[in-house]
Parts: structure tokens; C-alpha cells; sequence
């Protein structure tokens, strides 16, 4: 199954969902989406015959704090065993707003993979039946896998990320 | 459901539920996590499982260390086989750089992974055959795990967290002890393997014990995201191996054994066969083992030879950029999956061209499929569910990463 069947397929079932799509670097096609279109979306991607992507692999959220009003994404691995295709949908949507409809329903595995990303993200499923931290202690206020905070001794020099295509996130000030 | 209605017909032993605490700390969970269970006497009405005892922010941990430092976080997932999971670390960085190995490399790789998902299945096996009551078989097939670490011992150095290889290859050829061990070890193994079959396979109190105990369908298993010798007892022939083929593996003859009723007995049964294919698979890599280097020449991230850094200017250069890890990252992102002890392992890596990763996530088929375990014993006997945790293999540092 090629990407243009796919991506023809859904501009069949649901025009308009995949609102862009690229190619990663390990060959997975990568389609994005908007957090509407997320559910009825996956669920095409499982239930239609000629998509027939049955097992959802992982499904992982992601922080970027530079792109402001598309700070958090969800990122879901879809992997049709018959035909031997993965896929990945992402979307992403503002840190404020943090809400993203839960999968649990289409998938059972998708329920502590869930709460695992609430947990370190803040990412909060909505309609998960029970949406508690699940790794880390369960009176800690933050999202630890948030890039929001200082990792290492501020004044250290030595590794300048500045010159390693790197000079947002880890290098800057937090006060 | 079907369990459910079977069990609310019954009436309660003495007409009210217990609470038990099984865990965090029991010696019948073998790892650290809880389960607290609802029991109606013997049988339990529900479970709950809490885990993160052991959570070592793996994720994290990585975002902020060089690629090469990395490999020993992947040491602590599953670390009944921690060589799996350093290859595939290897292999996922391998991916993003471009970089192909030389069969030599990743007949080598093969090797050590089949060897170590030997490893792990034997604990596994020789574990459930504890769990009813079957002490001797573990003491056996524990001493065959002691020769495969002394093997990993050869390669690498250490034997448990093994930070086994290096990206773009192995870190040294296999020695002449390893050689020496290899050809004993796949000569006696066998032998000594099929006496632990022989005390348990068609051993009538283990079989009793264990067929039908914490069954699951392949349509559930499924849906709970079951990868790996779990999903395999279910019926359903899912091999990374095979779908996705890493390190060659595509040259080899090997079987994929799947099971029927995915209960504990189909789990056992399809780790032992595995074991003898994983053998298979050694044996014929090992005798056609190619000649030629055993690493790729990727000098930005392989350091090179010591004398070499000693005496030329080129190699002290990149030794210098290796460990100081100035080395230029492709942008981009990869996922790449391998056939863990229990599945399938990924490591999705996004790069932003720095020298950590942006977002390392790793899937981790024992957190996965361990959520589907209170469904798995709702209504069984407690001595049951604890005979489906181990066949399960739930790793606890694979579990809370």
C-alpha cells in the first residue's frame, strides 16, 4: 500500500481531514490533523478495509515551546499488519488549551499510554475513563516532560548548544 | 464480560470482599509493582495495578545525554536482555546517520541478541515453572543463563547491563574465549535444555496448573497492544523479526511459533520453542559467519582504535569529536522497532540537529500489555493470577522505564 493510496483513500472517506502530510526519514508517512478530525480519523484509519490499520503501536506527546499557539502535539503510531504499512498522525494544538479526545475506545492499549502522557505532558484525554498519573507520584504538580525547566547547572560553559543547530529550548533563560 | 456474569452468579464465600495488598514488594511479583485485589476468598472480583515504583525518567534522562550515552539507559528496560535493547538503540541512531553495517556486524549482532533473548526466556520459563511449584528446573536453567552472561562477559565486559556494541558496529571482535564458550555452550546447552523440557512440558501437575489459567483471545490481545511471545500464545504470528527485518535477519530459516489459547501454558510453551528456533538462528549465523570488519567506518560516531589516537592526527581528532560528542546530528525523526523479550521494542527518536535527542520515546511492550493483566485474572484464584504475572513476564524496569 503506497502513501497515494492512502492519502487518496482518506481524501475519499474524509476530505479535508489530513490537513498536511510528508514522508519521515525512515519512509513512515506522516499525517497531520486537526484535533477534530483526530478521532473519526483513526477510526477510518482502523475500521476501513482498504486502510486496515488494526494495531496502534504507541502513541507519545511532544513539547515544543517555540511555536507559540502549537505548543503540545500527539503523535500516534498506527501499524497495519496485514500489509505491513505504519503510519503516524499527529496534531497539535496550544499549551492553554490542552485537550485532546481520548482513543481508549478504538484502542484498550491506548488507556495507560494516555494517562502516561497526561502525566509527564499535561496532555488531558478527554472522555478517558480514568485519567490519574501513572510513573510519577500523584501529588506532583508539574509535567516534568514539559521543556520548561533548568536540567543542569546554569553557568556551565563547556557544551554551548549554540553551535549544534540547537539554540531555543535547552539554552535559554528560565527566571 | 463473559467471566464477569459467570462469577456474579456465584455466591460469595462468607459473604463479604477482602482487600489485599499484593505488593509492592512480594516475592510472587517478582519486580516492584502492586496489584490490589478484591478478593471474594480465594477468587478475585477485581484488580487494580499501580506501578512507577521503579520509574527512572528514562525519557527524559535522554533528552538531555549524547547518543552514545544513551545506550546504557536502554541497559535498565528489559534487563533480562539487555543487548536487545542496546542494538536497537543502535540500530534506531543508525537510521537517523544513514549508516549500514557489515554482515560481519550484524551477524555478530544477531548472535548476541538471540543469546540474550534465550536468556530472558529461560528466567521466564524456569520462573512460571516456580510458581508451581517446580524449584529444580530453575536452578538448572539458571546456570545456563550464568554461561550466556559469561558470554555477554566476553564481548562486552559486563553481564548484566551490558552495554553491549556501539553505534555503528560491535566494540571488539569476538575473542578466542568467546569462541571457545560459544561452540561448549551451543553443544551442552541443548542437552540440558531438553531435560528442563523433559521435567515440564507434559509434566501432568504443571500442565493442570497452567492450561487454562489467565487466558486471553487474540482479539483482545490485540486491541491491549500484546506484542511478542504474549501475543504469539494467542494465535496471532506477529515477529518483528519477520514483519520488519533488522540485522539481517531476513537470511535466516526460523519458525515463528504461535500458541491457541494464550493461557500460561500456550505462553510457556511458545518461549520454549522459541528458545530452540533462537538456538537455530545462533547456529547458523555462527557457522556462516562472514569475514571482513566488525563495525561500520562511521569515524563521527565509532572511536576509534586507541594506539591510533596515540600516534594519528586524523584519529585523535575524532576521538576528541566523539567524546565531546561535536558531531552533527541529521535532523529529522525515525522509529525503529526490534523483537524484544517481550515484543516489540520501539525507539522513536526525534532530532533537531542537536546533540541529544529532542523527544526520545520508547515503547515499551511490557507497559503495554501489562494493563490488560486485571481483565486477564478477574475471577480467577489468586495462585492463578500470579502464575498469569509471570508467564507475562512483566519486567518492572521495562514497565516504569
Amino acid at each position: 500500500m503506497e502513501s497515494e493510496q492512502i492519502l487518496g483513500r482518506l481524501a475519499e472517506t474524509m476530505p479535508g481531514a489530513v490537513t498536511a502530510h510528508d514522508t519521515a526519514m525512515d519512509g513512515i508517512l506522516n499525517i497531520h490533523t486537526t484535533r477534530e478530525q483526530l478521532y473519526p480519523l483513526l477510526q477510518t484509519l482502523r475500521d476501513d478495509a482498504q486502510l486496515g490499520f488494526n494495531f496502534l503501536t504507541s502513541l507519545c506527546a511532544i513539547h515544543y515551546p517555540e511555536n507559540a499557539g502549537q505548543e503540545l502535539g500527539m503523535i500516534y503510531h498506527l501499524h497495519n499488519w496485514t500489509k505491513n504499512v505504519r503510519i503516524r498522525v499527529k496534531i497539535y494544538f496550544p499549551k492553554e488549551d490542552a485537550h485532546v479526545p481520548t482513543i481508549c475506545t478504538l484502542w484498550p492499549s491506548a488507556n495507560w499510554q494516555e494517562r502516561q502522557e497526561y502525566d509527564f505532558f499535561g496532555v488531558v484525554f478527554t472522555g478517558h475513563p480514568d485519567l490519574r498519573r501513572i510513573l510519577n507520584v500523584d501529588d506532583m504538580d508539574v509535567f516534568p516532560m514539559r521543556k520548561e525547566y533548568r536540567l543542569e547547572d546554569g553557568t556551565r560553559t563547556d557544551k554551548d548548544d549554540r553551535f549544534f543547530g540547537r539554540d531555543g529550548h535547552e539554552g535559554r533563560s528560565f527566571d | 464480560m463473559q467471566v464477569q456474569s459467570y462469577f456474579s452468579s456465584l455466591d460469595n464465600i462468607d459473604g463479604e470482599l477482602a482487600t489485599l495488598n499484593l505488593g509492592p514488594t512480594h516475592p510472587a511479583t517478582h519486580g516492584i509493582f502492586q496489584n490490589v485485589l478484591k478478593m471474594d476468598g480465594e477468587k478475585i472480583v477485581s484488580g487494580e495495578p499501580t506501578i512507577g515504583y521503579i520509574h527512572r525518567a528514562f525519557e527524559k534522562l535522554a533528552e538531555r545525554r549524547p547518543y552514545n550515552q544513551i545506550t546504557p539507559i536502554t541497559d535498565r528496560l528489559n534487563y533480562c536482555s539487555s543487548p536487545i535493547n542496546n542494538m536497537g538503540w543502535h540500530m534506531t541512531v543508525e537510521k537517523l546517520i544513514g549508516c549500514e553495517l557489515p554482515k560481519r556486524a550484524q551477524y555478530m549482532r544477531i548472535i548476541i541478541m538471540e543469546l540474550s533473548r534465550i536468556a530472558d526466556h529461560l528466567v521466564c520459563n524456569s520462573v512460571i515453572g516456580v510458581d508451581t511449584g517446580a524449584l529444580t528446573g530453575f536452578t538448572y536453567m539458571f546456570q545456563e543463563r550464568e554461561r550466556i552472561y559469561d558470554l555477554f562477559e566476553e564481548v562486552c565486559g559486563s553481564r548484566l547491563t551490558t552495554n553491549i556494541g556501539r553505534i555503528g558496529g560491535m566494540e571488539r571482535d569476538f575473542t578466542p574465549a568467546f569462541h571457545a564458550k560459544l561452540k561448549d555452550f551451543l553443544k551442552t546447552f541443548p542437552p540440558r535444555f531438553e531435560e528442563f523440557c523433559g521435567l515440564l512440558e507434559r509434566n501432568r501437575i504443571f500442565m493442570d496448573r497452567c492450561i487454562g489459567a489467565g487466558p486471553i483471545t487474540a482479539e483482545m490481545a490485540m486491541a491491549y497492544g500484546f506484542t511478542g511471545p504474549n501475543l504469539r500464545a494467542a494465535g496471532v504470528d506477529y515477529d518483528v523479526r519477520v514483519m520488519s527485518p533488522y540485522s539481517s535477519y531476513e537470511d535466516f530459516d526460523f519458525i515463528i511459533p504461535v500458541g491457541v489459547n494464550g493461557d500460561t501454558y500456550d505462553r510457556f510453551m511458545v518461549r520454549q520453542e522459541e528458545i530452540r528456533q533462537s538456538l537455530k538462528i545462533i547456529n547458523d549465523a555462527y557457522n556462516n559467519l562472514p569475514e571482513g570488519p566488525y563495525h561500520a567506518d562511521v569515524p563521527e560516531f565509532y572511536l576509534p582504535d586507541k594506539p591510533d589516537v596515540y600516534t594519528k592526527m586524523e584519529a585523535l581528532i575524532y576521538h576528541f569529536k566523539v567524546v565531546m560528542q561535536e558531531t552533527p546530528i541529521p535532523v529529522g525523526e525515525v522509529y525503529h522497532c526490534v523483537e524484544g523479550g517481550n515484543g516489540e521494542l520501539g525507539f522513536y527518536l526525534i532530532s533537531d540537529g542537536g546533540r541529544t535527542p529532542y523527544r526520545l520515546h520508547f515503547r515499551r511492550p511490557c507497559f503495554i500489555y501489562y494493563q490488560a493483566y486485571p481483565e486477564m485474572i478477574k475471577g480467577a484464584m489468586l495462585s492463578d493470577a500470579i502464575l498469569t504475572m509471570s508467564s507475562m513476564n512483566v519486567i518492572a524496569g521495562e514497565l516504569d522505564a
